[in-house]
């Protein structure tokens, strides 16, 4: 139970999912560290917050995401060959946390953590900033040493479930998971998504999770393109998260003239659709 | 002393495992379950074994490398004739098993990865003898080393999608393979080529090659009375070795050396020689020795051969590894292709470049062994899917 008040008092997570309208859905955004340059990261992060993001996941590049479609691959790879480190995403989460109380969770793939070293990946993570961790191909079985560091420093490790996850396993997700449990839409990797694809499998995906999760709030991603898509597919959830279509995004503007003012209008309307854009 | 690995989570000592999205648990949970089922179901047995003798071929010969032999003047070496499987290599004995449980699953669309093409027409002629929908996974660049093979998978009825990501070779192959299977885990099997992968695969791939070692047991004690001095395997993924070695891994007299591929040389960065140079690290759903950098970032592997240059290395060798039961040493591209020479004029057989580093080897071990003693080499496979460069590297392009 000191674990209890010690998150209580800490988790920076937790506090956005507090007090809230159940329709206002808390909007998790994904941005790979180091793209579409080393520099601009902070200050997109910033801008993703000023624009209605609330939690912010910032992805670690791997060489080889093989979760991830097409989009996050090339923007990991981008990521790396700017020469992003470890390191140098610790030194982001600390400049943005020199003026904002954003949670920021660290997203990524198991072995640059392990090559880092477990405890002091989550130290360091700690000592920056950092609030919780996500990484997909660490299921349940293999993160014991994980989770137990992660706890030890106050992070929360958030676990995934999809919709072929067993109502069993949820549970024991649930149980495993802090800060949040992510909502894998569909089968597949990551990526924007084609029309009704996502929504139409979602709904029975969405109320299983509810009945078996209950100890943490659920936000659901993969595929989600614009805010009528997060609408849809957050209804029953507290929150939705958006990577693919951000990145693409992203990818789309840069790097001309004004890229940033576009890619913040862009969050803006996931945020709130287009008409909240129009009144302002 | 008893072997037993993997444990019951799929691990060789500390390597293995299960480091795969939440969406493939209970893909394989499942596939664990019908593994085990299967395992202990004799009509399954009996329709692999079945499959195995009418239609590979098996049991492949044990051939005596007489010129081969004289050669060296020391040790007795025999030729484990792999190469003599229908399809060419070892691959059909683990593709026609996987594809047997994949049908017992209820799957009805097969994938696979494949780096030289030798899994990928095993699996693309598992899949044209059962009607199964295939679809192979192949790096761009080893389409273009690979041509023959690719012809033959199309002919096979299997779709080749080439893969242009990353080293454009098998590691990235074997990414969009998972892709694919997270993608439609609902009909689809992936049929993994190597001794790689998560939990179970490493362990089943293993016992659908361990046929290799046991007849070379019953073999070596038909012709010979006795077991072997030495076994000789080339490690890319590590199938074809786990496969040879397995059966003898609880005889303390025989000695097993695993050959892996140091292309340019294990202490440049054009190397596959993962345990040499590489520590501990995950890909592709396990832990085992890989060839990374300070951040973890996979780095691309060299080989001349298609079928080794592969970062990683599957879990069970590096558990062999780390306990010194099997030795590991690399070879270099040269001296693989000096082999193939020396094979095809002594033998009368042209060996895949892949297995020409097990034939490299003997020029380090056959010194050091004696008249009375015996080797036996896995010839893995034939080599005229590798013509092409065979011939551009000895004429110089």
């Amino acid at each position: 139970m000191s674990k209890e008040t010690l998150q209580a008092k800490t988790s920076r997570i937790r506090s956005v999912f507090q007090d809230r309208d159940k329709d206002d859905k808390v909007m998790s955004l994904f941005i790979t560290a180091g793209y579409p340059d080393l520099d601009s990261t902070v200050e997109l992060i910033l801008g993703f917050e000023e624009n209605g993001a609330e939690v912010i996941e910032l992805g670690m590049p791997f060489s080889d995401p093989l979760a991830d479609g097409p989009t996050i691959q090339y923007a990991s790879n981008v990521a790396i060959k700017n020469g992003i480190t470890m390191n140098r995403i610790f030194e982001m989460v600390s400049e943005i946390r020199k003026s904002s109380e954003i949670p920021i969770v660290l997203m990524g793939y198991i072995n640059p953590v392990l090559r880092y070293g477990v405890e002091e990946f989550c130290r360091k993570a700690a000592e920056s900033g950092v609030d919780g961790l996500i990484i997909p191909d660490a299921p349940i079985e293999e993160s014991s040493v994980l989770e137990k560091t992660a706890k030890a420093n106050n992070l929360d490790l958030i676990y995934l479930v999809a919709p072929n996850s067993t109502d069993e396993r949820m549970k024991l997700i649930d149980e495993h998971s802090s800060g949040f449990v992510y909502c894998v839409s569909v089968t597949g990797v990551t990526g924007a998504r084609q029309g009704d694809e996502v929504a139409k499998s979602v709904e029975r995906f969405i109320d299983r999770v509810n009945k078996n999760v209950i100890k943490n709030p659920k936000m659901v991603g993969f595929g989600i393109r614009n805010h009528e898509d997060a609408k849809i597919i957050s209804q029953k959830t507290d929150g939705f998260i958006v990577g693919s279509a951000l990145i693409d995004s992203i990818r789309s503007f840069y790097p001309n003239n004004e890229w940033k003012r576009n890619v913040f209008s862009f969050v803006k309307e996931l945020k709130h659709g287009d008409h909240k854009k129009i009144q302002k | 002393m008893k072997y037993t690995a993997p444990t019951k989570q799929g691990y060789f000592g500390k390597y293995g495992g299960k480091f795969v999205p939440e969406i493939l648990i209970p893909v394989l949970e499942e596939l664990e379950t019908a593994y085990e089922t299967a395992q202990n179901d004799p009509l399954f047995q009996k329709e692999y074994y079945d499959l195995l003798r009418e239609y590979v071929g098996r049991p492949t010969k044990l051939t005596l490398a007489e010129r081969l032999t004289d050669h060296y003047g020391k040790a007795k070496i025999y030729l484990k004739r792999e190469d003599l499987c229908h399809t060419g290599a070892h691959k059909i004995n683990n593709a026609i098993g996987q594809l047997l449980l994949a049908r017992n699953m209820g799957k009805i669309r097969i994938i696979a990865e494949t780096g030289a093409g030798q899994h990928g027409v095993a699996t693309a002629t598992a899949c044209a003898k059962f009607g199964f929908e295939c679809v192979i996974y192949m790096g761009a660049e080893d389409m273009e080393r690979q041509k023959l093979n690719v012809e033959r998978m199309g002919l096979l009825g299997a779709e080749v999608r080439s893969v242009e990501s990353g080293s454009k070779t098998l590691k990235d192959a074997t990414n969009e393979a998972i892709r694919d299977w997270v993608t439609n885990v609902e009909n689809t099997f992936y049929i993994i080529g190597s001794v790689v992968g998560p939990h179970p695969y490493p362990m089943m791939t293993r016992n659908f090659h361990r046929v290799i070692g046991e007849e070379t047991k019953d073999q070596l004690k038909a012709v010979e009375g006795r077991s072997a001095d030495y076994l000789l395997a080339c490690v890319g993924g590590g199938s074809n070795a786990i496969g040879f070695f397995y059966p003898f891994i609880e005889d303390n007299n025989v000695k097993m050396i695993g050959i892996e591929a140091s292309g340019l040389g294990a202490e440049t960065d054009k190397t596959a020689a993962t345990l040499t140079i590489g520590t501990p690290g995950v890909l592709h759903g396990s832990l085992s020795y890989l060839l990374h950098d300070k951040e973890g970032q996979v780095q691309l592997a060299h080989s001349i051969s298609a079928g080794l240059d592969y970062p990683g290395i599957g879990p069970e060798h590096a558990y062999l590894h780390d306990t010194k039961r099997i030795h590991y040493y690399g070879i270099t591209d040269a001296e693989a292709m000096n082999a193939v020479k020396l094979i095809s004029e002594k033998e009368g057989i042209i060996p895949a470049i892949e297995t020409a580093h097990a034939f490299a080897y003997l020029e380090k071990l056959m010194p050091l062994t004696q008249k009375d003693q015996i080797v036996v080499v896995n010839c893995s496979g034939r080599g005229d899917k590798d013509m092409k460069t065979i011939s551009d590297w000895f004429s110089g392009s």
